[in-house]
């Protein structure tokens, strides 16, 4: 095999993590999508609503994440280690969750109490909590933990939940007014994820961060506007005003702002992770001379 | 109380990695996994470029972050500052790989030896199946210090009971010992120089020390 060319300042500057691919992803994208849909079926359910199918779909999403983060760690066997270490650590308070989240949800399934079902989706929007505490608390990667990383994150898995619950409403509701209530539900949330996405985007650059991060959240910032916030806007506002076959406009909207969100999580746990890097505050004094200027290597924006 | 820390004089290092190899051949670790390294820093413009070799590695923070992530209690601080894995308990989950700014874990998942499928002598001396995919990282040679405490040798003053990569530095640029006892060789040599941390603003309270200059 052709030995890789080293490049002068490689390993100095931020790179690329490689240790969580998508299955580490997986577990962001579908369990904070599936919490979620638990917190807003939950409210659906105040509406006198049978969620029981929803309840069913937030529980298999975040059992799929959970399955692939089973699947990516080194040794899955000694899993319920996860458990040990609740007075700090936000992945065992997550998997601390996941219990309580499919305990009540079955409970919830077979008695149909609806103390059970509020429950489920108090435990629901806890796990998204969590999840966004995770990534925040990992230091080495400046782009999760960004005090503007977790509000982001908690906002795009409820507006998640919310469009979910939209593309479900026209199976699970039959009145007008209820899919007009769940179309301006996640109307309204769909603009607290973008105010709340463009203000971390705005916060990374003011704060910096290394520029490998800058450039793949720059990449998504397009599409993820227009498809998944404009676009589902425009459907849903479609869906509030009545339009013929307005419950249908629902579904797209819905999927729209789930994939809108799921590119935003893939791309900040796979492409945007970059490391801290290196840097030094004081180069060496070599014989007589001052030191030289500070070295920070592949970092963008204000810092 | 001790607090073991290292000690590094930038001024001195001359880049040779010796500390480097010293490292593998102590700790046998795998082919692309450094617990020690020295990064080689080229930096400013013609005719004022300087160059800077920066040894890294695990830096025993105060507050390491990977501890407070840890879900299964695996990695640990230790009294005397050392932070340490317990590789029975990690499940490999990697959360502590992205906490650390340093770089300073890794995780492999299979047995890899630098020479193909068959570890030479040092490598089958020293080769752990226990670390394979779980995290690891530089230990500060803590079998070493944890043999002071029956010898009753000073880790940083007596090789034996020292870290492999600062009995192998060439130019003296590494010194380790116990911060909290101000006769130390550490502690007087940062009180009569000037040093930094590296990242010291992310609160993580590293316990190597760069020197940089004269006090």
């Amino acid at each position: 095999m052709k030995a890789k060319t080293l490049k002068a300042g490689e390993r100095i500057g931020p790179r690329q993590q490689h240790h969580w691919d998508w299955r580490a992803a997986s577990n962001f994208i579908a369990g904070g999508a599936g919490g979620g849909l638990l917190a807003f079926a939950a409210l659906a359910s105040l509406a006198g609503i049978d969620v029981r199918a929803l309840l069913l779909g937030g529980m298999a999403l975040i059992g799929a994440g959970l399955t692939c983060v089973w699947f990516e760690i080194g040794k899955p066997w000694r899993a319920l280690n996860v458990y040990r270490h609740l007075a700090t650590s936000w992945m065992t308070r997550e998997a601390a969750v996941a219990p309580l989240v499919f305990g009540c949800g079955a409970l919830a399934l077979l008695t149909g109490h609806s103390l059970f079902v509020l429950l489920t989706g108090v435990f629901g929007a806890a796990f998204v909590y969590a999840q966004a505490r995770i990534l925040s608390a990992d230091k080495g990667i400046p782009a999760w933990r960004h005090p503007r990383c977790r509000p982001m994150l908690v906002a795009t898995g409820f507006a998640e939940g919310a469009a979910l619950v939209a593309v479900a409403s026209p199976f699970v509701m039959t009145s007008a007014a209820g899919q007009l209530g769940v179309a301006a539900v996640t109307l309204g949330l769909l603009l607290v994820r973008v105010l709340a996405w463009r203000s971390y985007l705005a916060g990374l650059r003011a704060d910096g961060a290394p520029e490998g991060s800058l450039r793949a959240l720059a990449a998504v910032d397009g599409p993820f506007l227009k498809f998944g916030n404009l676009l589902a806007a425009a459907l849903l506002l479609l869906a509030a005003l009545g339009a013929p076959l307005a419950g249908l406009a629902l579904i797209p909207a819905g999927l729209l702002a789930v994939g809108g969100g799921w590119l935003v999580k893939y791309t900040l746990v796979r492409r945007a992770a970059f490391t801290q890097g290196f840097a030094l505050p004081h180069l060496p004094v070599r014989g007589r001379g001052p030191a030289g200027a500070a070295v920070k290597p592949g970092w963008g924006g204000a810092n | 109380m001790t607090r073991y820390v290292m000690a590094i004089d930038l001024r001195r290092c001359v880049g040779c990695q010796t500390c480097t190899a010293a490292c593998k051949n102590a700790n046998a670790t795998p082919p692309g996994v450094q617990w020690r390294r020295v990064l080689d820093i080229e930096s400013g413009e013609f005719p004022d470029v300087r160059r800077s070799f920066v040894p890294i590695s695990c830096m025993h923070c105060d507050e390491p972050p990977c501890e407070e992530v840890c879900p299964t209690t695996a990695t640990k601080k230790r009294a005397d500052g050392l932070v340490t894995i317990d590789y029975d308990t990690c499940i490999g989950c990697a959360n502590c790989v992205m906490a650390c700014p340093y770089e300073a874990r890794s995780i492999v998942h299979e047995a890899k030896f630098a020479y193909g499928d068959t570890p030479i002598k040092s490598e089958a001396v020293r080769f752990d199946a226990a670390r394979i995919s779980v995290s690891m990282k530089c230990t500060f040679c803590v079998d070493r210090i944890d043999e002071a405490a029956r010898t009753g040798q000073v880790p940083g003053r007596d090789p034996d009971v020292t870290p492999a990569c600062v009995n192998s530095c060439i130019s003296g640029a590494m010194s380790f010992g116990d911060l909290d006892d101000p006769t130390s060789n550490v502690s007087r040599l940062l009180a009569e120089t000037q040093s930094f941390r590296m990242h010291e603003e992310l609160g993580t309270g590293p316990g190597v020390y760069y020197i940089w200059d004269k006090g």
